[in-house]
């Protein structure tokens, strides 16, 4: 075996271990998703569904949450759209990394998430021959497909027999879930003044229009804020 | 309803993925989108949890969540996991409620 081949093998071992580990810490999320879907009025078919089908774990939560406050279907879809949008800039990016064709790109762009595009991303795009991004991409967004869906039915199953869920802090549960998902986002005093401005037009707009709208009302905040910050920087 | 909620939001996700490996580089590219498509997350998760926290159906109230949701932060500011965070919110409401301490 050439030196090559050992340091190719080394750097697998690596992403591989990576890939498994993501997973695993994924599937902490997943498991709460499991557990909201059939909580919030969802099926265990329908919760497993979005986690099979969507899988795109901010869209997912935003559609149960959007449901369980009392939102319309149709808000709920567009709500969980809005928030995938970022999907169609990682699979952007991922693209000619991926070099894929046919249905391996059908594939690869179900499997276009957060994680998946980060471990790609994370590699030295020329590493053995782009073998290094791809493998990154394809374990992590396996192990993640795989590990989330089977949390989600863990979650699912398991509270789907419980009584009152408010009895448990299951309002106050989701509302620390999305808390964690953004926070993480807020890396600037641009970042906080769009949390708070969303937050405060969702509010504002509660008492007045359906649950579901005051969430995308509050997408203005992001329209307006990147159109005038953009200009700024250009 | 529940349904058509589950497949047309999962459609609508699969074709924007789908998206981004068919269009021309350019457009995604340009700062304007970029920078709305990085904003986006963050209103609107930021207005899931003002509404998660507060309101019930169209009426605002302070009840349980706000402590559940001050417990969270904290453990956030001390970068707790995931699962801790939303288990010691839930903790927090949970027995608040238990006590009847808070609605």
């Amino acid at each position: 075996m050439n030196a090559a081949q050992t340091e190719w093998n080394t750097a697998r071992r690596q992403i591989v271990g990576n890939a498994a580990s993501i997973g695993f810490a994924v599937a902490m999320y997943g498991v709460s998703f499991g557990a909201l879907g059939t909580t919030t009025g969802l099926t265990i078919p329908q919760t497993m569904a979005l986690s099979l089908l969507m899988f795109t774990g901010a869209s997912q939560f935003t559609l149960v949450s959007t449901l369980a406050s009392g939102g319309t279907a149709l808000t709920a879809v567009i709500a969980s759209w809005l928030m995938g949008t970022r999907n169609a800039a990682y699979s952007m990016r991922m693209t000619p990394i991926l070099k894929t064709s046919g249905p391996g790109r059908l594939v690869a762009v179900q499997l276009t998430i957060d994680e998946s595009t980060a471990m790609g991303l994370a590699q030295d795009e020329d590493a053995f021959e782009g073998r290094a991004s791809r493998l990154a991409f394809w374990a992590t967004g396996l192990s993640v497909y795989l590990l989330w869906n089977l949390a989600t039915f863990i979650g699912a199953i398991s509270v789907s027999a419980i009584g009152d869920p408010k009895s448990f802090g299951l309002d106050a549960a989701i509302a620390a879930g999305l808390f964690a998902l953004v926070w993480p986002q807020i890396k600037s005093r641009t970042d906080l003044t769009v949390a708070f401005g969303g937050a405060l037009i969702a509010l504002a707009f509660t008492p007045l229009v359906p649950p579901g709208i005051p969430v995308l009302a509050a997408a203005l905040v992001s329209v307006i804020v990147g159109w005038v910050t953009s200009r700024r920087l250009s | 309803m529940m349904w058509f909620a589950v497949l047309a939001g999962a459609a609508g996700c699969y074709v924007l993925k789908y998206v981004g490996s068919v269009i021309p580089a350019h457009v995604l590219e340009q700062p304007i989108v970029k920078r709305i498509v990085l904003l986006l997350p963050i209103s609107l998760l930021s207005a899931l949890v003002a509404v998660q926290t507060f309101a019930s159906n169209q009426t605002l109230e302070i009840d349980a969540r706000v402590p559940a949701l001050a417990a969270a932060t904290v453990a956030l500011k001390f970068k707790a996991p995931f699962i801790f965070v939303v288990l010691i919110a839930a903790a927090t409401a949970a027995a608040l409620r238990y006590f009847g301490l808070a609605a």
